[in-house]
């Protein structure tokens, strides 16, 4: 029912934004003027189309690519943690602020944890993180039933081997626009 | 004979009309165990044991007593206790077998036990198979039995068979007429495919139960093996699900708020203990299925989970971090008189309850390492069995005798394993892709 329907109109603008997904500007600052709410004003004539704003780097406002591109989609925990870093509350702040100016949005918080526990205890730390994450952006304002919270424990890895470094991607929340 | 009726209509769909009938053949013996294996000890020396291909009456039959007598070899081999005579030291021919065996020359090959066994397509088109067990350096006759059956339930009376010899050998109920139900794997971790799948516990039978077009964990058997509860995302959605073999029907265990995980049956079979999140964190409700009334069992702010109740369903054994980190909890099935019970360096994860009730078997992290292992209720006696990079959620056979479970090498795929209690014969369970999250079916009723 929130949910936010995008059309891209012109093919251009779908062109644009898959050049531009390695460009991530981190400028959140300056998004604020140009990526307004999605604006969906209908033109004149019959089969007036849903125009979307784009939000820097040429991806469409309040979409998943917004917020990959512009804001970081994900925050990492420590080993057994589930606490929140001061990068991982950064990272939320923007997070916070991009819902605001992006009102439509409901999203879904998954909540991850590296291969190195039993699979049932890393579902209820996975939860943890979500729900530690979820808390937070409500903290900031964020209303309640905009988001939703999801554990996949260590079932859904982003990185597969086996080491450190590996571990440390994979301890993480991703926020999914819905 | 009661038993295997109905152990057969719990078991098996396709069956319901081709029940194998067992019989004591010749009258029952004294049973003084001469021959007999300790299975609690240490290392144990195999029992020799010779089987020669059962005799049947005609190329059909012939066919049968091959492979059966193939099934009952591999059940008694892979169970560490017995060495199979190779069969060229055969002396004695196998026509002349059945009219009794000439003793000394089984002696001769050092052959302890021998099993004597025929096959029949009667004239209904029905299979019979006798077989006996002897004690060659008694001369003694230790196990004859008859049964009536299908031919296409040769490979159940196999095991039935194996059954018997186990019992008889080691005065332990034997494990082989069982099955395992698992999450087979395959894809890339990113995008693993988890599937429900089922086979004999000697990987033969195996089938799918699930599609794979949503993630599933943790199956665990009914004790009537007839149903299966464990987690599946269904519509992004984590929750315990019952799953009945016999029709493929699942069905959602409540809808609660949060995520509901880490299920299993009563001893009863008639309630599911679990978890439930709530608000970030997990305790442990139990389930009663008549009723779907649920009541809290704990209520703290640490991570509660991986509850198994003891087999008289009288306490639960659960996994909790209330004491800084993971560790094993003992406490009454009402919730009360929570005790931490393990207490050596590490995590201590996925408790379960023997079916014996004499030991919990669980997972340990320590030093980088994950290992299975077992310790007494009161957690004293720890013992660990088995190590690797990974290895997780020990499941038991029946008799409480050997421990499933998986193993994941570093950057490799998880496979099955089983290992006996005593630590030894440990033997990989084969399956058609990668596979996690093995249950062994219960003890038989």
């Amino acid at each position: 029912m929130h949910r936010k329907i995008l059309v891209t109109v012109i093919a251009g603008l779908a062109l644009g934004a898959c050049e531009t997904t390695s460009d991530n500007a981190g400028s959140a600052q300056g998004s604020g003027s140009a990526a307004g709410s999605g604006s969906s004003s209908g033109g004149s004539g019959g089969s007036s189309p849903q125009v979307s704003s784009l939000a820097p780097g040429g991806v469409p406002a309040g979409s998943q690519e917004d917020l990959v591109t512009n804001i970081g989609d994900r925050v990492f925990f420590g080993l057994d943690s589930v606490s929140l870093s001061a990068e991982a509350r950064a990272t939320l702040e923007k997070q916070a602020q991009w819902l605001r100016r992006n009102q439509g949005v409901v999203i879904t918080v998954s909540g991850h944890a590296d291969e190195r526990g039993t699979r049932e205890y890393n579902l209820a730390l996975g939860d943890r993180r979500a729900t530690a994450v979820r808390d937070y952006l409500v903290a900031l304002g964020l209303d309640q039933n905009r988001v939703k919270t999801v554990s996949f424990g260590k079932e859904r890895p982003v990185d597969a081997r086996s080491n450190q470094d590996a571990w440390s991607k994979n301890r993480r929340s991703v926020t999914t626009v819905n | 004979m009661r038993n295997i009726k109905q152990d057969v209509r719990f078991w098996v769909i396709p069956l319901l009309f081709a029940v194998p009938v067992l019989a004591m053949v010749m009258g029952s013996y004294p049973a003084r165990a001469e021959l007999k294996v300790d299975i609690t000890s240490g290392k144990i020396e195999p029992l020799p044991i010779a089987l020669p291909d059962f005799f049947g009456n005609d190329a059909q039959a012939q066919t049968l007593g091959r492979d059966i007598a193939a099934v009952v070899a591999a059940d008694l081999e892979r169970s560490g206790l017995f060495r199979l005579i190779d069969r060229k030291a055969f002396i004695q021919a196998r026509s002349s077998l059945r009219i009794r065996p000439k003793f000394p020359s089984w002696r001769q090959i050092n052959a302890q036990a021998l099993v004597v066994g025929s096959t029949e397509i009667r004239s209904n088109g029905q299979l019979r198979v006798e077989f006996r067990l002897w004690d060659v350096f008694a001369g003694q006759q230790l196990v004859g039995l008859r049964t009536d059956t299908e031919s296409r339930n040769w490979r159940r009376v196999a095991h039935i068979i194996a059954d018997a010899i186990y019992k008889r050998i080691t005065g332990e109920q034997g494990y082989f007429d069982t099955r395992v139900v698992y999450v087979a794997e395959s894809g890339p971790a990113e995008k693993r495919v988890k599937r429900l799948a089922i086979m004999d516990q000697d990987g033969a039978n195996h089938r799918y139960l699930t599609s794979g077009s949503e993630l599933v964990l943790t199956p665990r058997f009914s004790p009537t093996a007839q149903e299966i509860t464990y987690l599946e995302y269904r519509g992004g959605r984590p929750r315990v699900y019952i799953f009945n073999i016999d029709t493929g029907q699942r069905e959602a265990l409540g809808d609660f708020p949060g995520m509901t995980f880490a299920p299993r049956f009563s001893p009863s079979g008639k309630r599911v203990i679990m978890s439930m999140a709530q608000d970030g964190n997990s305790d442990i409700f139990v389930m009663d299925l008549p009723t779907r009334r649920v009541s809290r069992l704990t209520s703290h702010p640490s991570i509660d989970t991986s509850p198994s109740f003891s087999p008289d369903g009288r306490r639960v054994v659960f996994n909790s971090d209330r004491g800084g980190r993971q560790q094993i909890y003992v406490m009454d099935s009402d919730g009360g008189n929570p005790k931490r019970i393990s207490f050596g360096n590490g995590r201590y994860a996925t408790p379960v309850w023997s079916p014996r009730g004499d030991l919990i078997a669980f997972t340990k992290i320590t030093q980088g390492q994950f290992y299975i292992g077992v310790m007494r209720p009161n957690g004293s006696g720890e013992r660990l069995l088995a190590k690797g990079f990974l290895v997780e959620g020990p499941t038991w056979s029946p008799n409480g005798r050997v421990l499933m479970f998986f193993r994941q090498p570093r950057g490799g795929q998880p496979k099955l394993f089983s290992v006996d209690l005593t630590g030894f014969n440990e033997r990989e369970i084969r399956t058609p892709t990668a596979g996690s999250d093995p249950a062994w079916s219960p003890p038989k009723r």
